[in-house]
C-alpha cells in the first residue's frame, strides 16, 4: 500500500570540521520558501558554533595549503562530479529558495557545477598569475610566489540572481582553490542549499574543516568572524549595506583591528547576477606573497 | 604500631595506624575497600561535566585554573633555555595583560631544577621536579632515592614520584608503601623542612577503578601530600572518572583521619572546558577547601594557552587565536 508511505523529513545540520553537528545552542529556526511556506528547520548557529568552526578551519589549514595545487584541483573537480549526481535535489532547493521555476533553477545548478570545474582548473595557475620573477640589482634570482592567507570568513550572498547556490559556490570555490580554508555564514533566509552542499563536500575527498557551513543569524555569525583574531580574511559578499550589527561597515571596522584582508560587498546586491563570469578578484584576494632571494651561481 | 607505619604522617589517626604493619594487613585493608561502581562513577563524572559556567563565574574559574597549573615541560629535548622561557611564561602568562595570575609551579626534570629555581627567584612559584626515574620508575630503590635527594638539594619545592606499578599490579603493596615512605624521607632538607611529595599512580596502567581506589589509599597512608593521576607519557592520562574517584578517596581519607591531601590530574587536559569540568568536580566532591593551588593542581602545558585565549575573549569580547599566545 504505497499511498500510506510517510515521507521522512530531513534534519538539516551544520557542517563543521567534516562532521554534521547540531547547533551548540540546540536551537533551530524556521526556513520558508519565497512565498512564506514552511520548508524545514535549520540549525540556529551561534557565536560558539562559529568559534568551533574557526578552530576546525585553522586545524585544516596546514594540510590543505600543503597539498599540491594539482591535487587541490582534483578535489574541486570531484566536488563537481558529486554535485552532478544530486543535481535534481539542488535544483528543487534552489527553486524554492529563490522562487524561480524548476528549469531556471536547474540551469543555475548546472552553472554552479561548471563553476567548480572552472576553479578546479585555476588551482595550479594561480601561482603563474599572482607570482613573478623579479629583476633585481644583484646576482640573485628573485621570485615571488603567492601563498594562501589561512582562514577566511565568508558572508554568503543573500540576494541577486542565483545567490542561494551559484553565488555560494562562487564565494567558497575561489577561496579554497587558492589553498585557504573557509567558515561560511550561510544566507540566513535561504540556508538549505548551503547545508546540503555540506553533504556533497563530505563525500568529495575534501579534508574535513576546509569548508565549514554555519546557518543562523548573520548578525551573530558575521561579527564573530570579523572580530575573530584567528581569521585572516573576510569576504563580505552578502553583508547588508545598512547600519546596525552585521552591516558591512561595522564588519569592516571589526576586521580592521586585526588587519584582515576584506572583500567589500557590491553596492547593489539585489541586482547582482551570479551567472556572470566571476573574474579573478576573489581568487587573488586571499593570498600572501612570499619573495625569495636565491643566489645566482655556478 | 610498626616502625614503618609510624613514619607515615598520613596514618596518624582514624584507626589506620596498623594497616601497614604487614603485607597481609595492608592487603586486607586495601582489598576491604568497597568496590567501585564503574557505571555510577562514569555517569556522575559525565553529569558534573555538563555544568554551564558563564560570565563572572567563568572569569573566576579561568583565573583559578591558571593559578593551579603546574606548567610542565618533560621532554628529552628540554634545554636550559626552554626551561627559562617556560619560567618567564609562568611568571607573566599573558604579556599583554598583567592582571593574569601566575601559575602555581613549574614542573621539570631533576637536572633542570637549578635553572628553574634561578629563573623563578623572587616569586612564590614553586619548582616541582619529577623524580624516581620518571616516567617508568624501573630502577633500583637507591637510585630513586638518590634521584629524589638530588632534586631536593638542587632546590625543588615539590617532588613528583612515580609508584612501582609492577609491584602494585602483582600485589606487593607493602613494597610500594615502603618505597613511598623512603622517598618521603629523601624529600627532607637539611634544615628539617621537607619538599612536598606528589605520588603519581599512572592510572592508565592500573587497569581497574578498584585499583585506582586502592592506590589512592595506599599513597595517602604512606604519607603523600598530593596524589596525581598520570605521568602524561602513556596513552590514557587523567580522565574525569578517575579523577573523581581520587577526589572521593581524598574526601573519605580526610573524614577518617582529619588529614587533607591534594589532588593533581595530569596529562590530556588541554582546554578551558576540560579544566572547568575538573573544577566543578572538586567543588562538588570536596568543596571550597580544595579550591586553591595548595590542594588542587593541573599538570599541563598546552592548557595554559587555551585558558589565556579564553581570558582574552572575556576581556576584549573577541575570540583570540594561537598567534596571540606564546609558542612553547
Amino acid at each position: 500500500m504505497s499511498e500510506t508511505t510517510l515521507s521522512v523529513f530531513k534534519t538539516y545540520k551544520l557542517y563543521v570540521g567534516g562532521k554534521f553537528p547540531r547547533s551548540e545552542s540546540g536551537r533551530v529556526y524556521e526556513v520558508s520558501d519565497s512565498k512564506g511556506q514552511w520548508l524545514a528547520n535549520a540549525p540556529l548557529g551561534t557565536r560558539k558554533d562559529t568559534r568551533d568552526a574557526v578552530l576546525a578551519a585553522r586545524a585544516a589549514v596546514k594540510g590543505w595549503a600543503g597539498t599540491t595545487a594539482y591535487n587541490r584541483g582534483q578535489v574541486l573537480y570531484r566536488i563537481a562530479e558529486m554535485l552532478q549526481g544530486r543535481r535534481e535535489q539542488f535544483a528543487a532547493e534552489v527553486a524554492l529558495a529563490e522562487g524561480i521555476g524548476s528549469k531556471k533553477a536547474a540551469a543555475l545548478v548546472d552553472a554552479a557545477i561548471d563553476r567548480w570545474v572552472w576553479y578546479a582548473g585555476w588551482t595550479d595557475k594561480v601561482a603563474q598569475i599572482a607570482g613573478s620573477s623579479n629583476p633585481v640589482a644583484g646576482p640573485f634570482f628573485n621570485l615571488s610566489t603567492p601563498e594562501p592567507s589561512g582562514v577566511i570568513g565568508v558572508v554568503a550572498p543573500q540576494s541577486g540572481t542565483g545567490f542561494s547556490f551559484l553565488g555560494l559556490v562562487s564565494v567558497i570555490a575561489p577561496a579554497i582553490a587558492a589553498g585557504n580554508t573557509v567558515v561560511v555564514a550561510a544566507a540566513a533566509d535561504a540556508p538549505l542549499p548551503a547545508l546540503s552542499l555540506g553533504e556533497v563536500l563530505a563525500t568529495s575527498d575534501l579534508p574535513g574543516g576546509v569548508v565549514n557551513l554555519i546557518s543562523g543569524k548573520t548578525a551573530d555569525i558575521a561579527p564573530t568572524l570579523a572580530s575573530h583574531q584567528d581569521v585572516n580574511g573576510l569576504d563580505l559578499a552578502g553583508a547588508i549595506a545598512a547600519e546596525g550589527p552585521g552591516a558591512a561597515v561595522e564588519l569592516e571596522v571589526l576586521a580592521a583591528d586585526t588587519l584582515k584582508r576584506v572583500i567589500r560587498p557590491a553596492a547593489d546586491q539585489a541586482s547582482l547576477d551570479w551567472t556572470n563570469a566571476p573574474g579573478t578578484e576573489r581568487l587573488l584576494s586571499f593570498l600572501e606573497t612570499k619573495t625569495v632571494w636565491h643566489p645566482m651561481g655556478i | 604500631m610498626s616502625t614503618v607505619a609510624a613514619k607515615a604522617p598520613g596514618a596518624a589517626g582514624g584507626g589506620l595506624e596498623d594497616v601497614a604493619a604487614s603485607e597481609a594487613s595492608l592487603r586486607r585493608f586495601l582489598h576491604g575497600l568497597p568496590g567501585v561502581d564503574a557505571v555510577g562513577l562514569e555517569a556522575r563524572a559525565a553529569t558534573l561535566g555538563t555544568r554551564s559556567i558563564k560570565t563572572t563565574a567563568k572569569a573566576y574559574a579561568i583565573d583559578l585554573a591558571i593559578s593551579m597549573i603546574d606548567l610542565t615541560t618533560l621532554e628529552g629535548a628540554d634545554t636550559h633555555g626552554k626551561v627559562r622561557g617556560l619560567c618567564t611564561k609562568g611568571r607573566n602568562p599573558d604579556p599583554t595583560d598583567p592582571t593574569a595570575p601566575r601559575v602555581a609551579a613549574i614542573c621539570v626534570y631533576p637536572d633542570m631544577v637549578a635553572t628553574a629555581k634561578a629563573a623563578l627567584a623572587g616569586t612564590d612559584i614553586q619548582v616541582a621536579s619529577v623524580a624516581t626515574a620518571f616516567p617508568a620508575g624501573r630502577v633500583a630503590l637507591p637510585v630513586k632515592l638518590a634521584d629524589t635527594a638530588d632534586a631536593v638539594a638542587a632546590g625543588a619545592d615539590e617532588i613528583d614520584m612515580v609508584i612501582d606499578r609492577g609491584a602494585f599490579l602483582s600485589g606487593r603493596y607493602l613494597d610500594v608503601f615502603n618505597e613511598i615512605v623512603a622517598v618521603k624521607q629523601a624529600c627532607k632538607r637539611a634544615d628539617g623542612t621537607s619538599a612536598h611529595l606528589k605520588v603519581i599512580f599512572e592510572t592508565g596502567e592500573l587497569q581497574t577503578y578498584d585499583n585506582v581506589r586502592r592506590a589512592s589509599w595506599l599513597g595517602m597512608l604512606a604519607g603523600a601530600d598530593f596524589i596525581k593521576t598520570s605521568t602524561g607519557k602513556v596513552a590514557v592520562n587523567a580522565t574525569p572518572p578517575v579523577t573523581l574517584l581520587m577526589l572521593e578517596a581524598v574526601r573519605d581519607f580526610k573524614q577518617q583521619t582529619g588529614v587533607q591531601i591534594g589532588v593533581k590530574p595530569a596529562g590530556g587536559i588541554k582546554t578551558t572546558k576540560d579544566a572547568m569540568k575538573y573544577l566543578v568536580m572538586v567543588n562538588e566532591t570536596l568543596g571550597d577547601d580544595w579550591l586553591s593551588p595548595h590542594w588542587f593542581r593541573f599538570g599541563a602545558s598546552s592548557l595554559l594557552n587555551d585558558l589565556l585565549m579564553q581570558r582574552q575573549k572575556l576581556t576584549t569580547g573577541r575570540y583570540s587565536g594561537p598567534d596571540y599566545v606564546t609558542v612553547d
